[in-house]
């Protein structure tokens, strides 16, 4: 799976009832596959961002963008292509630990700059919030420990500045 | 803004509805929309009370169909705005300007599975231009206002505004609204602005490609006559003297008694049109979509064209075939635009050599002409024969309004289109039954106009209960029902792919009695059995003007639709008629 085949389209939407079910309804009649979304206000309580990366092996990317732009509630849409974006996600993720490998955890807790949020003698709840990519990373190292539970928001992004 | 007059949002919907310049609304009452009901009695506005919405969507449809003003439809919550969604598919899919009200459950009760309930928005969504759910009796003229303004402009299609009833209802509080005439400025749609204007640019290389294309083809769509372009395009193709076929959505648009004029190219389109298409260097796609039924299979349509692409909705660009060029914009100003491009060329001096072209498409056009065996004495009236009648015995800006299927074919192939905005039928979604509320809507909106629905009788069960309302509000339609007592395209594909074995198709003879039927809503009916009753029978239906007339054909159900191109095949497998065939041998030339 290559990664150049997510693009991340960032739309500024109307904050009205019912715009995110026109959106996801779009992508699913028109048959493009929403790989991961995000939704959350703006400084402008008017609008809403929606943050999807889609799949451009299952619908042209121009086809996505101008069917988005139909929406009447669609007021502005941005793709971004991989090498354009600055793209995070957030994982809230719940991990078993004992006494004999704790210290071990807390260790790549550190190295990975992750979080801890909250502890028990059986569990450590950490937020991480890197590119995607590495999300996946953190994930396959924190697995042989044991992942009670995981969370993750979808990719969020905006135009890389150079 | 406010005009400080205080009034219930029902006065003010139908006084917002006033201002928009509606004359006319279909519609049906029901327990949510009643408060919107009682301002209609003292409403200059007149309501035409039908027997199921469906019909007033469809006359809504007709309506905008005709006179290029939006309709309006009004139904009430739940079972009303599901049986209104059919129309709404069809308008959305043959982008017909139509506004649709609904009634909605108290805002407070909305969620809670109250009487007569249904997510309405939700329901319509996929369906509609845009829909919305007022929410505020003081949004309401400004939510009509945008619902105008969506709905007419740039890519036409419905809007359905939800009303719950709370809002309207005057003896709830929440209804209380400071009336104000809603304009542009109070419109809240930081999204939607359609570009009208083509690029320049773009249009210049367009200008170009035609100026050197050897066999180049207008293929114009639907879209010509929501942009009012049909003057525009009749410019255009006389400076470049290019053949223009007309689709299904575009009959009318060029009259097919003009020199250039191919006819209608497709899945049923005739041999010249289809053909000429196939063998094209250039096709000018002005407002048409590639529809599938137009295309046949795509990898092998029109294999050897540039592509430009002319269409008001960007996302038609490209969707179906990849262009040449690709000009967003309304056809009549882009249209015009080529015209000076043109001109600024050199015009039609400096136009490629097409005599050869020309040649060869008039040779098409004399070899393969849509032909059809006239019936035996004594035997079933062939529908075609019936269409050719209908023509030959009608003015020519009759207004035709079909249903879908094998009658609908044979009228847009038989029948000859010279206006625009004479030819109403269902193209996109195919919706059965369109025809008798359509007629009735387009008799609404052109009462001066002679208008015949042209249906067949799986059709004519499906929406006969409309004539009911055209005898009562007195719009007197004329319905040639072409009866063969089958669903007959469906018997032809099964007749063609599925080895004659039929299955369900067969409606039965003489049931039901369709003059008994038509006899009790009001009409007058004639059964015709033989060739020579059917002119004496469409003249007496045509000296009748005070109720709608219905005029049962009896046809013959071994009649097939030719020239066919077989699903899923190419264009060039184009099949003839059986008496046409043996020209074909060795292929098209």
């Amino acid at each position: 799976m290559s990664a150049d085949r997510f693009h991340t389209i960032v739309t500024t939407v109307e904050n009205k009832p019912g715009v995110l079910a026109r959106v996801a309804g779009l992508f699913s009649r028109r048959g493009f596959n929403i790989e991961s979304l995000a939704v959350a206000p703006t400084d402008d309580d008017k609008f809403s961002r929606i943050t999807f990366t889609v799949d451009v092996e299952s619908a042209p990317l121009e086809q996505v963008v101008k069917q988005l732009n139909k929406l009447i509630n669609v007021v502005e849409i941005r793709e971004l292509s991989p090498d354009q974006a600055i793209s995070r996600e957030l994982m809230l993720v719940t991990v078993s630990v004992d006494a004999d490998n704790r210290k071990e955890l807390m260790a790549v807790v550190e190295d990975w700059q992750a979080y801890v949020l909250s502890e028990n003698p059986t569990q450590i709840m950490l937020s991480f919030s890197a590119r995607t990519e590495r999300l996946n990373e953190f994930e396959e190292i924190l697995r042989p420990f044991g992942i009670a539970e995981i969370q993750r928001t979808g990719r969020v992004a905006l135009p890389s500045l150079d | 803004m406010s005009d400080n007059q205080k009034m219930s949002g029902g006065e003010a919907l139908v006084k917002s509805l006033e201002h928009e310049g509606v004359d006319v609304i279909f519609g049906y009452p029901g327990g949510a929309i009643l408060p919107v009901y009682d301002p209609i009695i003292d409403s200059s506005i007149r309501h035409i009370l039908v027997r199921h919405e469906q019909g007033a969507g469809h006359m809504a449809e007709g309506y905008a169909h005709a006179t290029g003003e939006p309709g309006v439809a009004m139904v009430t919550s739940g079972p009303g705005a599901t049986n209104i969604v059919t129309p709404l598919a069809d308008a959305f899919l043959d982008s017909v300007p139509m506004v649709c009200i609904t009634g909605q459950v108290p805002f407070d009760a909305i969620g809670t599975d109250a009487f007569q309930e249904c997510d309405t928005t939700g329901i319509t969504m996929a369906i509609t231009k845009h829909n919305m759910l007022v929410t505020d009796a003081q949004d309401i003229p400004r939510a009509i206002h945008e619902a105008f303004h969506i709905a007419t402009t740039g890519r036409p299609g419905p809007v359905l505004v939800d009303i719950p009833k709370d809002i309207v209802d005057p003896t709830n509080p929440r209804s209380a609204m400071n009336w104000y005439k809603a304009t542009d400025a109070d419109m809240e749609l930081p999204g939607y602005s359609p570009n009208m204007e083509g690029d320049r640019e773009l249009i210049r290389q367009a200008a170009e490609l035609i100026r050197d294309a050897e066999r180049p083809v207008l293929y114009v769509g639907g879209g010509i006559l929501k942009a009012r372009a049909a003057e525009a395009l009749m410019a255009l193709a006389e400076m470049v003297q290019i053949p223009v076929v007309t689709t299904l959505m575009a009959r009318g648009a060029f009259p097919d008694s003009h020199d250039l004029c191919l006819g209608m190219p497709g899945m049923h389109g005739n041999y010249t049109a289809v053909t000429a298409m196939q063998k094209s260097d250039l096709l000018i796609s002005l407002g048409a979509r590639f529809d599938d039924r137009v295309t046949g299979k795509l990898d092998g349509f029109a294999p050897t064209a540039k592509i430009i692409h002319v269409d008001i909705d960007p996302a038609e660009l490209g969707k179906v075939r990849q262009y040449n060029i690709g000009i967003q914009g309304d056809c009549r100003l882009v249209i015009e635009g080529l015209v000076t491009a043109i001109r600024e060329l050199g015009g039609p001096a400096v136009q490629a050599d097409r005599s050869v072209w020309r040649s060869t498409v008039s040779g098409w056009q004399e070899n393969f002409p849509l032909t059809y065996v006239q019936s035996l004495p004594g035997d079933k009236l062939k529908p075609q024969f019936v269409i050719e009648q209908l023509r030959d015995n009608n003015p020519s800006d009759t207004i035709v309004a079909s249903g879908v299927g094998q009658h609908q074919m044979y009228a847009s192939q038989w029948w000859e289109f010279n206006h625009p905005y004479t030819w109403v039928n269902s193209g996109g979604l195919g919706t059965m039954g369109f025809s008798i509320p359509a007629a009735i809507g387009a008799k609404v909106g052109k009462p001066d106009s002679r208008v015949w629905a042209i249906d067949g009788d799986g059709c004519f069960q499906m929406t006969a209960q409309e004539l009911v309302t055209a005898t009562v509000e007195k719009i007197p339609i004329k319905v040639a029902l072409l009866n063969n007592s089958y669903l007959g395209m469906v018997r032809q594909w099964q007749e063609m792919f599925y080895e004659e074995r039929y299955s369900e198709v067969y409606l039965q003879e003489r049931m039901p009695d369709y003059v008994k039927w038509s006899e009790a809503m009001g009409c007058h009916a004639i059964r015709v059995e033989s060739p020579e009753e059917v002119a004496p029978a469409i003249e007496e239906a045509n000296e009748i003007n005070d109720r709608p007339v219905v005029v049962e054909f009896v046809t013959d159900a071994g009649e097939n639709v030719f020239p066919m191109v077989p699903s899923g095949k190419s264009n060039s497998e184009l099949v003839v008629d059986p008496s046409q065939q043996h020209l074909l041998e060795g292929g098209p030339s």
